[in-house]
């Protein structure tokens, strides 16, 4: 009975989040900006575009320049998420591909990493008043969220071991539509349960952040509009006012 | 409504960036004029707030989501991280928290989620969702009129979020449904009628010039033209109509004319285009941001210029910089081996870099200046050909005018300059207690750089900023005229071929060569 609930949950997440995140990348990249707006200095090439990306993409560098604090607990708990989700790669590849064995010691820091980036977040959240003022219910609840998620990954690591084989078994069937048997373990079904939620609300929340950053146009545009006319198609059908004789 | 001298500076603290405390709803009650009618109507505006204003508003707002990406991105991605909230210098002078960009910004989200998001729709207490109510639409006049769309937010946000863009769409969905703000839609309607935003009429503009003239005629000695509508010259000149009017911009127009003497160029004002700055980018309205630049193009067809070249105006430089060429393009009528249009600095500063201008800077040794990084200048645009240009010619001709310059404290300027307090629609006396607060953080660091080097003195590239500054200065503690324009400092130090100064500097320098 869990393992078909199971199996229909995450099912459903997956499609909701593949089929939620094409719609998000759809509504941004279908609406249009009509002018130039890349926060200057900006780099005056496609290229300089690129690494400015990858400057805030891997080091955050808006952020840094803006608040170390933030920095440093928003970096450490993404790169966490980051190592800590290449480490679970494990459950969905057989045989397990080489790089991933060498990143399984390193997962085991980056959740305690991702875990020690989130309190620093949420106890900022509760204890600077200008970001409690903003935090709105849900605010405080995503950090719930993933510290439950992270907190019940490291339990089944190190307090009650759950099947980890019969786990791995349940998702290699899943990808083939073969239904293996769950184990029934309480903090693995917390553990599964809260990722598929989490899955699920990915596209509709505030989640999708990152999602935000590749299509911002202060950060993606290159600062040329004198060489290269930048017009939008609705702009270019505006009819003046004032005719040019 | 605030007088500058009732105003009490805040002096508890000196760091310029020092985070007040929160002071919730401190500045409800700072609301500028609503436009009448007449304002409305000349812009395509309903005259006063429509019937169904609510539903007008909410399908407004859908459209410009689909019309304008950074809008349905900023709306989507802000995660409250927080790092934006000590950056807005009306929070640093106010501590309404409503000034914090996140929390400006929210004033919109809020509705977004509410009409918008699954979410918003269902469990609107959960993620913070609100109805737009007339207390809301209330609040959005208040604060998206507390913001000079100066950009420094966006510098900060991980994810690039400008409140800049949010409040354009604000005030572009308040003017659909017949809010809006008196100050700005006076002014353009203006444009529409006179071509300028004071109003000045060709006349007028005429006889400044001629005073002007004179003027330059008796400190030079020689007959340096200022020309208005005069066709088939080299330069159509394009710059506030403030520096036509009002101290010290006048001083930084007569330095123009002496640079374009001295270059050999023949110019021209257009009293059609007699105006720089751009106030339909205030009010987010892309159709009457269009409407003005395309006076622009007018002007420069009919007479029939090869080159358009923008005067020291902050706002109008990031419309003339990053959306002429959008707007009222392509220009291939212009000569293009120079950049269309030019920046005033930029055709100034290629002079200097070709050893083609001389200074005497000891003619503004009793100056001791520091310079104000104009906030879209910085932020909204650039000069020359690589990266932060914006920053480096206008202190490359200051150092070549004056012996005594000294910067401001780096988080206070270039990239993270702070905003004069007047800007993106702001400049207005119904919001004389903004602007005095809004200013609070660039005063202080004016006051940091008077005590450390004695600076007397702030040169700044924009006819809001230079306005503004001669209205607060006052207020803490530095005379009305302590803020110049750039090319007053050029004017004052130039020596053209052939002056009463270049004699003077001549023979003075003869005995010391006979030594």
């Amino acid at each position: 009975m869990v393992t078909q609930l199971y199996a229909v949950l995450f099912v459903s997440a997956t499609f909701v989040l593949l089929g939620g995140l094409g719609y998000k990348i759809w509504v941004f990249a279908t609406a249009p900006a009509p002018l130039k707006i890349p926060t200057t200095p900006a780099p005056v090439t496609r290229t300089g575009v690129v690494f400015r990306m990858i400057r805030e993409i891997v080091l955050f560098e808006s952020l840094f320049k803006a608040n170390k604090w933030i920095w440093v607990f928003g970096w450490v708990f993404h790169a966490g998420l980051l190592v800590v989700l290449l480490r679970h790669l494990r459950y969905f590849t057989d045989p397990v591909w080489g790089w991933v064995v060498l990143v399984q010691p390193f997962g085991i820091y980056a959740g305690f990493a991702m875990l020690a980036g989130l309190i620093g977040l949420a106890a900022r959240r509760i204890v600077v008043p200008r970001i409690r003022y903003i935090s709105a219910p849900s605010d405080h609840l995503m950090l719930v969220l993933l510290i439950a998620i992270a907190g019940s990954g490291l339990i089944m690591k190190y307090v009650v071991h759950t099947d980890i084989v019969a786990v791995k078994a349940f998702f290699l069937g899943l990808m083939s539509f073969e239904l293996n048997p769950l184990p029934a373990d309480p903090v693995l079904l917390v553990h599964l349960g809260l990722v598929a939620f989490m899955m699920i609300i990915f596209p509709f929340s505030k989640l999708l952040h990152g999602l935000g950053l590749l299509f911002s146009p202060s950060r993606n545009q290159v600062d040329n509009p004198r060489e290269v006319r930048h017009v939008a198609a609705w702009a270019e059908r505006l009819v003046a006012r004032v005719k040019a004789e | 409504m605030a007088k500058v001298s009732d105003f009490i500076v805040d002096d508890s603290d000196t760091d310029p960036l020092a985070i007040p405390k929160l002071a919730c709803g401190s500045m409800r009650d700072s609301k500028p004029f609503v436009a009448k009618d007449a304002h409305q109507a000349a812009l395509g505006y309903p005259g006063e707030l429509v019937d169904d204003w609510q539903d007008k508003a909410i399908s407004k707002m859908g459209e410009l989501l689909t019309k304008y990406r950074s809008l349905q991105v900023y709306m989507d991605s802000c995660v409250k991280c927080g790092a934006c909230t000590d950056k807005c210098h009306y929070f640093l002078g106010t501590g309404d928290p409503k000034n914090m960009p996140v929390g400006r910004q929210d004033l919109m989200r809020k509705v977004y989620r509410r009409y918008f998001t699954f979410a918003g729709k269902y469990m609107p207490w959960l993620v913070g969702a609100e109805d737009l109510t007339e207390d809301v639409l209330d609040e959005w006049y208040t604060y998206y009129h507390q913001c000079s769309q100066c950009r420094r937010c966006s510098v900060y946000c991980p994810f690039g979020i400008d409140t800049a863009e949010v409040s354009m769409a604000a005030r572009e969905i308040m003017d659909s449904v017949g809010k809006g703000q008196k100050y700005c839609n006076e002014i353009i309607g203006k444009v529409y009628k006179v071509g300028n935003n004071l109003g000045l009429p060709a006349k007028a503009i005429r006889s400044t010039l001629d005073g002007l003239e004179e003027e330059l005629q008796e400190d030079t000695g020689l007959d340096i033209k200022m020309p208005l509508d005069q066709k088939g010259v080299d330069v159509l000149l394009v710059t506030p109509s403030a520096d036509l009017f009002a101290e010290p911009h006048i001083d930084g127009l007569m330095g123009y004319a002496k640079v374009f003497h001295e270059a050999g160029v023949t110019w021209t004002l257009s009293s059609y285009a007699s105006e720089a700055a751009n106030f339909g980018m205030f009010i987010g309205s892309y159709e009457n941001m269009r409407e003005v630049s395309l006076r622009i193009r007018k002007a420069a067809e009919d007479l029939q210029v090869k080159r358009i070249v923008f005067g020291e105006c902050g706002h109008a430089w990031r419309v003339a910089y990053s959306f002429l060429n959008t707007l009222a393009g392509p220009f291939d009528f212009l000569d293009q081996r120079y950049p269309i249009p030019q920046h005033i600095c930029e055709f100034t500063y290629d002079m200097i870099e070709n050893g083609e201008l001389r200074f005497d800077k000891s003619k503004n040794d009793q100056y001791r200046l520091t310079y104000h990084d104009s906030c879209n200048v910085a932020r909204g645009s650039r000069m020359g050909n690589k990266p932060g240009g914006q920053f480096e010619i206008p202190r490359e001709i200051l150092r070549a005018s004056c012996n005594h310059f000294y910067d401001m404290a780096p988080d206070t300027i270039k990239e993270a300059t702070l905003c004069c307090g007047g800007g993106g629609g702001i400049l207005t006396d119904d919001l004389m207690d903004v602007r005095l607060k809004g200013a609070q953080p660039r005063m202080r660091a004016m006051q940091e750089v008077a005590e450390e080097h004695g600076v007397t003195h702030l040169a700044a590239i924009c006819a809001i900023c230079k306005a503004q500054f001669s209205k607060v200065l006052p207020a803490y503690g530095f005379k009305v005229n302590s803020i110049l324009s750039v090319h007053q400092m050029v004017s004052n130090a130039i020596v053209l071929t052939g002056s009463i100064q270049e004699k003077e500097l001549d023979e003075a320098k003869t005995p010391e060569a006979a030594e």
